[in-house]
C-alpha cells in the first residue's frame, strides 16, 4: 500500500466526523450550488408539516 | 472454480399507519399485501392474476449454520408461517416478515436484472399503498420507506444473496469478502443523521451507512441482535452439494440505482475473483466492526484502518485494489459469470466512481445515496441555520426514503436511472428469463389455480391425481426462457406440462 496513507491519522478510537470533511466540489461547485437552491425551493412544498412530530412517532419494530 | 453468479434482493420496508391510534405494523403489513393481491385478483387476466399460493416451508432450514455447528447460544432466525406470504409471477416472494412488509427479487442472472426487479418492487410496494388506502377507512393511510433503520435503534434489512461455489471454504469468503463489504460504504451507504449507539449529533452529525450502527460481530447467525458482517445461514435454496447461497446482511437499501448496481456489481465480481483466488491481497482487519464505524462516520473518505499484517489502509485504497484486480479477472475470464452486458458497465462505473471519489466527491450526488442525501440535507441545514440534531433534519433524512412518488425526496434530488419505465413495470409480473424464476413465474401465470405451493426450490402442483407432483428446481441455472418457455406455452394444462417435463 502507498506509503504516504500510513502516516495519515489514526484509526478513529471515537468518529472523527465534522462538516469540514464532507464532500465538496470546486470546478463545478457553482451549478451543484444553483441546482441545489432550486431544489431546497422546490422540496419546502412536500416536507413533512410537523418534522418533530413525524420523527417522534416514526418507530419501527426490528427485523433482520 | 467461479461459477455463475445468480444474485437477488430482499428488502424489509419501514412501515407507517397514519391516522390511526393503534398501530400495529404486522397488521399494517397484511393489509398493505392483501390489498395489494387482491387488487391484482380482481383486475383479472391470467398474466396479472396472482394465484392463492402459499409458501411452502418444508425445506427451509435458516438455523442451519456455514461453519458446521452452531455455537451455542447462537439464536437460528425464527419463521412466521401464519403471516401473510405469496408468490407472484414475476417470481418473487412478498410477505409479511417480523413486523415489516418483506419483498424478494426472484434469482436474476446479473447486476441490471437486480437492479431492475429492486425497482419492480418498489412500484409493487407503491401500488400496494394505494389499494390500502382505498380500502381503510376515510383518514387512515399506510405509507411504505424503503430505510433500514428509524433512528431509535430499530434496524432492518435489505439483503442480498449470490449463488457461490460449495467447494469454496468458508472461512476464504469470510477472510476475502470481509473487507470488500466494510469499504464499499462509500458508494453504497444510504447515508443517515446521527448516530443510533450514544454518540451525539456534534460526534455524528451524518455518517455513510444506515446499518453500520447495528453490526457487532464479524461472523455469526443471527440476523436480529448482534448482527454478523458475515452470516453464516446455510440454506443454499439449490443443490447443497454444489452450492452455496451467501447471505448478506450488512447492505443499505439503496434508492439510487446506479447505487444498487454497484452494490450489486462489484460484489458478485468480487465473489467469482475470490473463487478463482484473484484476490491477491490480505487486507484482514485488526477490527473489523471498528473499521467498518470508522468508514462510516468519516465523510472524508480517508480514514486509515489498521491491518492484521501490519500497516493500514483507506476503504477506497481497498476499492482500488480489488478494481484492478477485477479488471485483470475479466481480462482472463470474460464476463460470461457476471453478465456480458452488465459486466463491462459494472467496472465503468466503478472505475467512474472511486476516480470521483479521489477527485470531487461532491459530482457523486447523482449515483450515491449518501452524497446525494448529505447534500440536501446540508444544505437544508444552511439555508435554515439549524443545528446537526434538529428533528427537521431527521424528518429529510426519513423522507428521502418515502416511497410515495410525490413525496419521496430521493426521487427529487436528480438521481441518474439506468432501467427503462417499460423494464420497470413488465418487471412487476413478469420474470427474469435467464434464471428458474422463469419457470417458477410462468408456471404461476398460466397454470396458478394448478399450483398449491411454491419455494424457491420447488413447486407443487395438483392436478387432480391422487397425489401431488413437486417439481425440484435444485439448479437455478435452468428452468430458464430457454429451456422451458416452449413447453410451457405448448401444453394445454398443468398435468400435459408436467408428464413433458417427466416429473
Amino acid at each position: 500500500m502507498p506509503e504516504r496513507e500510513q502516516i495519515r491519522r489514526t484509526p478513529a478510537e471515537r468518529p472523527e466526523t465534522s462538516v469540514d470533511d464532507a464532500p465538496q466540489g470546486s470546478e463545478t461547485g457553482e451549478k451543484l450550488k444553483a441546482e441545489l437552491d432550486d431544489l431546497l425551493d422546490e422540496i419546502d412544498e412536500v416536507l413533512e408539516t410537523n418534522a418533530e412530530d413525524f420523527v417522534r412517532s416514526f418507530v419501527q419494530k426490528g427485523g433482520q | 472454480m467461479a461459477i455463475r453468479k445468480i444474485c437477488g434482493i430482499e428488502t424489509e420496508y419501514g412501515i407507517v399507519h397514519r391516522g390511526t391510534d393503534d398501530p400495529n405494523p404486522i397488521t399494517a403489513s397484511s393489509v398493505l399485501i392483501n390489498s395489494y393481491l387482491s387488487d391484482l385478483n380482481r383486475s383479472g387476466g391470467s398474466a396479472l392474476g396472482v394465484p392463492q399460493v402459499g409458501w411452502d416451508f418444508e425445506f427451509e432450514s435458516p438455523g442451519s449454520d456455514a461453519r458446521g455447528v452452531a455455537p451455542i447460544g447462537s439464536m437460528p432466525p425464527e419463521i412466521e408461517t401464519h403471516l401473510t406470504n405469496a408468490v407472484l409471477t414475476n417470481g418473487a416472494r412478498y410477505y409479511v416478515d417480523h413486523a415489516h412488509p418483506e419483498l424478494s427479487t426472484p434469482e436474476c442472472g446479473d447486476a441490471f436484472s437486480v437492479v431492475t426487479f429492486d425497482r419492480s418492487a418498489e412500484v409493487i410496494l407503491e401500488r400496494s399503498m394505494l389499494a390500502a388506502d382505498a380500502l381503510l377507512p376515510d383518514g387512515q393511510s399506510i405509507v411504505v420507506y424503503k430505510n433500514n433503520s428509524d433512528g431509535k435503534g430499530n434496524s432492518y434489512g435489505c439483503h442480498e444473496n449470490y449463488l457461490v461455489d460449495r467447494a469454496l471454504p468458508f472461512g476464504r469468503i469470510v477472510a476475502e469478502v470481509t473487507p470488500h463489504f466494510i469499504t464499499r460504504q462509500i458508494f453504497c451507504g444510504a447515508g443517515k443523521v446521527g448516530s443510533e449507539i450514544g454518540f451525539s449529533a456534534e460526534e455524528v452529525p451524518f455518517q455513510i451507512s444506515q446499518r453500520a450502527d447495528f453490526f457487532e460481530e464479524e461472523v455469526g447467525l443471527e440476523t436480529t441482535l448482534k448482527r454478523p458482517i458475515i452470516n453464516t445461514r446455510d440454506e443454499p435454496h439449490a443443490d447443497p452439494q454444489k452450492y452455496r447461497r451467501l447471505h448478506v446482511i450488512i447492505g443499505d437499501a439503496n434508492m439510487s440505482e446506479v447505487a444498487t448496481f454497484l452494490k450489486v456489481g462489484t460484489t458478485a465480481i468480487v465473489l467469482a475473483m475470490i473463487e478463482d483466488d484473484w484476490i491477491k491481497a490480505d487486507f484482514r482487519f485488526t477490527s473489523p466492526i471498528g473499521a467498518l464505524r470508522s468508514v462510516s462516520t468519516d465523510l472524508s473518505m480517508s480514514a486509515a484502518l489498521p491491518l492484521l499484517s501490519g500497516g493500514s489502509i483507506t476503504a477506497l485504497e481497498v476499492q482500488v485494489h480489488l478494481l484492478e484486480r477485477a479488471i485483470d479477472w475479466t481480462n482472463h475470464h470474460g464476463f460470461d459469470l457476471v453478465g456480458t452486458q452488465a459486466g463491462p458497465e459494472i467496472l465503468r462505473r466503478w472505475g467512474e466512481t472511486l476516480l470521483a471519489i479521489e477527485a470531487e466527491s461532491a459530482s457523486l450526488a447523482s449515483t450515491v445515496d449518501w452524497i446525494a442525501k448529505y447534500r440536501l440535507i446540508d444544505g437544508y441545514r444552511e439555508r435554515h441555520g439549524l443545528a446537526w440534531g434538529d428533528a427537521r433534519l431527521h424528518a429529510l433524512d426519513l423522507q428521502y426514503h418515502d416511497l410515495r412518488p410525490e413525496k419521496s425526496l430521493a426521487r427529487r434530488v436528480g438521481l441518474e436511472t439506468i432501467c427503462t419505465k417499460a423494464d420497470i413495470e413488465k418487471g412487476t409480473s413478469n420474470p427474469p428469463e435467464d434464471t428458474r424464476a422463469y419457470f417458477r413465474g410462468a408456471c404461476l401465470a398460466k397454470f396458478g389455480s394448478d399450483i398449491v405451493s411454491a419455494n424457491w426450490d420447488s413447486l407443487v402442483f395438483d392436478t387432480g391425481g391422487d397425489s401431488l407432483r413437486r417439481v425440484a428446481m435444485m439448479e437455478p441455472s435452468r428452468g430458464t426462457a430457454a429451456h422451458v418457455a416452449s413447453v410451457i406455452e405448448s401444453s394445454q394444462t398443468a398435468a400435459e406440462l408436467l408428464d413433458r417435463l417427466g416429473s
